[in-house]
């Protein structure tokens, strides 16, 4: 059921560019060539009964309601799958259109209970509404014919009821499955009268349904309906937010009942989304009234001892006791933060904030150390810039697309959603993954190449790409001329062409045949519009910045930068990762990028803050957990963060915890960390505070309070209530203040505000004097560097490898279904999907094991065991076993090494040397 | 810190630098990133652990990068005078 508050106009917006006059009810109207003349009456005002059509969904015609008149044409054609015409004069209403709307109304109603009063849509219904705009007042045929009014209801699926008695088989279900969320699970079954919507399988859950909802959305009845909505009643007001989950920032429109939440609903308004969301985003926000929230401050001397539950004010005094006390007994550096990408952009700025100018350090980092921090490092390097070139919107111009190191189909549903309908029109696409994920072989849309390499030799396979591309004559030479540095580019040229690099003698290294690495290479050089999307597949290696400068190689070699429908993507992760590298969250970076020992920055920010900067970088996490086993670093504030999970080489990350004087946990959940915490102070969920979030495409999307904070104060008036027990004189009263004094020190957020948020929706930075909109593709005229800079990029083999005690090549990922460390979606219905991690193997290695399906097995490293249950797949090749990392008793992290990127340090999660063993119960890490 | 884990880590920034045909810009390299990412304790660390070993392991940019680069990787930039408050 589709939020009524949000104007319909029946169908989607034609693209072109001339326009179209015509009248309609004698009011003239001018829409683009195209236009369906439905959708140009909703834009005069003229309101025209519906019940197929709604503008998410291309026109069907089937409903027959949406008859209109046409001067000088006969009959009455549906307005749905009519366009308009120059000079047409549409008549809506008539004495004949009433009476055959009223007919077909009356064929409707004849199946359909009359349960109005106890329906969970009634006030909200379009059935209902189109009942009474129509006029309906008898049903001639009665309601004893032949109906489907016992039909037996579907209660399957945790989230959504299905109830086919209220069915009126419109296929707005069934479309919205395919057009928008691209999975074609239902379908219409039958014909005629026995025509009904299925799923396919016994129920929804047994179906290949993926829960996004789009189908719920949908529905003009009460067939498929929210069960939250069902259970609390229509809403009363709407807050328009964004999601918490993934790195697309899907806006929502917050369906609100007094302080509940009834639904929520993915905004139309959306550029990220427009209009479509996933299970996550859609349905899993449970966790945000779960019972395990943290409701109070808790301080405890040891971490052996119970907690004790303390005011705000007497947790900020002692943590800000303990702070000095142990900044006086073993340095000013000695301390340090952890900012957190599931919070606001002004969250993550006081945090840094509170860093730099109250420890008077910059031992500041943040989750996307363990993520995308090369992707910072690598495109700053060759572009300029530490962000993604495009906005979304973008691969609905590409022509070739590929994907690395990336399974957006389970980690950015709503972004593969696009990319799909993409690939449905004709677009091609290159995978490269050791793993054969979702997007490899669909009935839909398959990959034409799916280079399914080793894990770790990434690096390897792209100088193998431009290999190709330097030496058949595929380099965008007038590009490359014109927009990159000349001298770097020829070195570069130079290497991809030495033998080395050659498909044919990476092969040994990738494991990909050469032709087809020849042939992916033409492919994507050859296109007209050649796009490149990468995930955590490219950055969490030893070679993570290398392999993001070798992406901006391709992208610069063959001119595929600067305009719509190409470009270099890094999918982010969490839904503020952008974000939390934009406000300052690196060591050795102040907001927006400029490194500290730039005294001219520096001195911007001495001057807003008033207090003298530290001009040397300070600890990234892994150093940090290394410096605390040393002794040099005693106390740490993290917020959101669950490092003692989500961390590799977990022994170690323990007992750096466990060394520290001061663990300050700022969370909802008493999370892993927490067992190792001094103070908690409760966290916020996105619902309960105002902010931003910056999502992949660098776009900026505001944050409203849904309802106020359960305990009392947002996430960024714990942190001020901190600084302020510091001794700071901090006097934000609204988030919007932090924004503008962001906007007062980051150029490239220069023209921001929430006036602006507010009357353009969203914004992609940067947004200044030169763009004061924003800018949705970067690098048009020149880089943000000037030139575009070649970086030759050695492959340098992992230090991690196998032997034959550890003869396996563990690589990890995430489902659809769970987010990261699971805390959220773990404590959600979501559970139903993926109650456990499980490690994928080939049937081929599991029978050398004598492992079987289903069975416990030990997972062993050079750093630890876990066990997990074991799943036989060929999506794994031989050789390599995979697992999801969303459950803490599973230990993913128990034993991954502690081998990270040579520049950042981001850890090389994708690649761990195991052994697999038949083992025995309990499951977990040992 | 960990003086093994800190060679480590020079080795791998060594290592990306090293195609560099030029020695004095690679080594030039290699320190620029340990100024501008590494804080000044691991800098100290990996010099006192060289200093007491001759930093076994290390390979020869590293080594060359550190040896060449000393003074600038152990001096630190001295803060600006706290400016007034309002």
């Amino acid at each position: 059921m589709y939020s009524v508050k949000e104007p319909d106009l029946g169908t989607p917006p034609s693209q072109a560019q001339a326009s179209v006059s015509l009248q309609v009810d004698g009011i003239p109207v001018t829409v683009p060539e195209g236009s369906s003349v439905m959708r140009a009456a909703a834009l005069a005002g003229a309101k025209i009964p519906k019940l197929c059509a709604t503008d998410s969904l291309e026109a069907f015609g089937s409903c027959r309601l949406c008859l209109v008149e046409i001067e000088g044409r006969r009959g009455t054609p549906a307005s749905c799958t009519t366009t308009v015409a120059p000079g047409m004069q549409v008549r809506t209403q008539s004495p004949n259109l009433a009476r055959l709307r009223r007919n077909v109304m009356e064929l409707y109603i004849s199946d359909h209970p009359l349960d109005c009063l106890t329906c969970p849509a009634n006030g909200n219904c379009e059935l209902q509404e189109v009942a009474g705009v129509v006029g309906l007042r008898e049903v001639r045929y009665g309601m004893k014919g032949e109906n489907h009014l016992d039909a037996p209801k579907d209660e399957s699926n945790p989230y959504f009821s299905f109830d086919p008695s209220k069915c009126i088989v419109c296929s707005r279900c069934v479309r919205a499955c395919e057009e928008v969320q691209g999975t074609f699970a239902l379908t219409i079954q039958g014909r005629g009268f026995d025509s009904q919507v299925s799923a396919g399988g016994s129920d929804f859950m047994a179906s290949e349904c993926v829960s996004c909802g789009a189908c719920v959305q949908a529905c003009p009845t009460a067939t498929l309906m929210e069960k939250s909505l069902i259970e609390h009643g229509q809403p009363d007001r709407v807050v328009d937010t964004t999601c918490a989950y993934c790195g697309v920032g899907c806006s929502f429109r917050a369906e609100v009942k007094g302080n509940q939440v009834v639904r929520m609903v993915p905004d139309k308004k959306g550029k990220a989304n427009d209009g479509h969301s996933c299970v996550k985003g859609r349905f899993a926000w449970g966790y945000a009234s779960h019972p395990d929230r943290v409701q109070k401050p808790m301080i405890r001397a040891k971490i052996t001892d119970p907690w004790t539950e303390v005011s705000w004010e007497q947790a900020f005094a002692h943590a800000a006791s303990e702070i000095r006390r142990i900044q006086a007994q073993y340095g000013r550096e000695s301390v340090g933060g952890i900012t957190s990408s599931r919070c606001t952009n002004e969250e993550t700025w006081l945090v840094q904030k509170l860093v730099r100018a109250g420890f008077g350090n910059n031992n500041v980092d943040t989750c996307a150390r363990v993520c995308h921090s090369p992707t910072g490092y690598g495109l700053k390097t060759t572009l300029g810039e530490s962000a993604g070139t495009q906005d979304f919107e973008s691969v609905e111009h590409a022509d070739v697309v590929m994907v690395i190191g990336a399974n957006p189909v389970e980690a950015h549903p709503v972004f593969a959603s696009r990319l799909l309908h993409r690939l449905r029109q004709g677009a091609q696409l290159i995978v490269v993954d050791p793993r054969a994920t979702e997007l490899v072989n669909r009935p839909h849309a398959a990959a034409a190449h799916h280079l399914a390499l080793r894990p770790g030799t990434n690096v390897a396979l792209a100088n193998a790409l431009a290999h190709v591309i330097v030496t058949e004559g595929l380099v965008d030479e007038a590009f490359v001329a014109e927009r990159c540095e000349a001298p770097a580019f020829e070195r570069w040229r130079a290497f991809a062409a030495q033998p080395k690099n050659s498909p044919e003698a990476m092969e040994e290294v990738t494991g990909v045949p050469a032709a087809e690495v020849r042939a992916a290479a033409r492919l994507y050089a050859s296109a007209r519009n050649g796009a490149i999307y990468y995930g955590l597949g490219v950055t969490e290696h030893s070679q993570g910045s290398t392999m993001v400068i070798a992406i901006a190689n391709l992208a610069m070699a063959t001119g595929n930068l600067g305009r719509k429908g190409v470009g270099v993507n890094p999918l982010r992760g969490q839904n503020n990762v952008q974000g939390s590298c934009d406000m300052g969250s690196f060591p050795h970076e102040l907001p927006g990028y400029r490194h500290i020992s730039d005294a001219s920055v520096r001195a911007s920010f001495e001057r807003e803050w008033k207090v003298s900067l530290d001009p040397e970088p300070g600890l990234r996490i892994p150093n940090m957990f290394d410096a605390a086993l040393h002794g040099s670093f005693k106390a740490i504030y993290v917020q959101g963060e669950d490092i003692a999970q989500s961390d590799p080489d977990l022994q170690h990350v323990h007992a750096a915890l466990s060394a520290m004087e001061c663990v300050i946990v700022h969370d909802l959940f008493l999370n892993e960390t927490a067992k190792f915490a001094h103070i908690v102070l409760p966290g916020s969920s996105f619902l309960e505070k105002d902010g931003t979030f910056t999502n992949a495409e660098r776009r900026i999307n505001r944050v409203r309070k849904v309802m106020p904070p359960m305990t009392g104060l947002a996430d960024w008036e714990v942190t001020l209530g901190l600084a302020r027990a510091l001794g700071l004189d901090w006097a934000y009263e609204h988030p919007s203040q932090i924004m503008d004094e962001i906007a007062r020190l980051m150029p490239t957020f220069q023209g921001m505000s929430y006036d602006k948020l507010d009357r353009l929706h969203s914004v992609q930075w940067p947004c200044n004097e030169d763009a004061p909109e924003g800018t949705p593709t970067m690098h048009i005229q020149d880089f943000v560097r000037g030139k575009g800079l070649f970086v030759t990029t050695e492959y340098v083999p992992t230090e991690e490898r196998t032997s034959s005690r550890f003869p396996l090549l563990l690589t990890t990922g995430r489902t659809l279904t769970q987010y990261n460390v699971g805390a959220q979606t773990r404590r959600t219905e979501n559970q139903r999907w993926h109650g456990e991690d499980r490690l994928e193997i080939h049937p081929h290695d599991a029978e050398q094991r004598g492992v079987l399906e289903g069975q416990a097995v030990i997972v062993r490293s050079r750093k630890g065991e876990t066990r997990l249950r074991a799943h036989l797949t060929e999506r794994v090749q031989p050789g390599i076993v995979y697992t999801t990392f969303h459950h803490p008793e599973s230990g993913a992290n128990i034993i991954t090494t502690d081998y990270s990127d040579w520049a950042t340090n981001c850890p090389e999660y994708k690649v761990t040397a195991v052994q697999v063993s038949a083992g025995v119960q309990p499951l977990g890490a040992k | 810190m960990d003086a093994d884990k800190l060679a480590r880590m020079a080795n791998q920034i060594a290592a990306f630098f090293a195609t560099d045909p030029d020695p004095a810009s690679a080594s030039a390299a290699v320190a620029s990133h340990l100024r501008r990412f590494w804080d000044p304790r691991m800098r100290r660390a990996i010099f006192a652990w060289l200093d007491e070993t001759g930093g076994p392991g290390l390979s020869p940019l590293a080594l060359q990068a550190l040896q060449d680069h000393r003074e600038q990787l152990l001096s630190t930039t001295p803060r600006n005078p706290a400016p007034a408050t309002a």
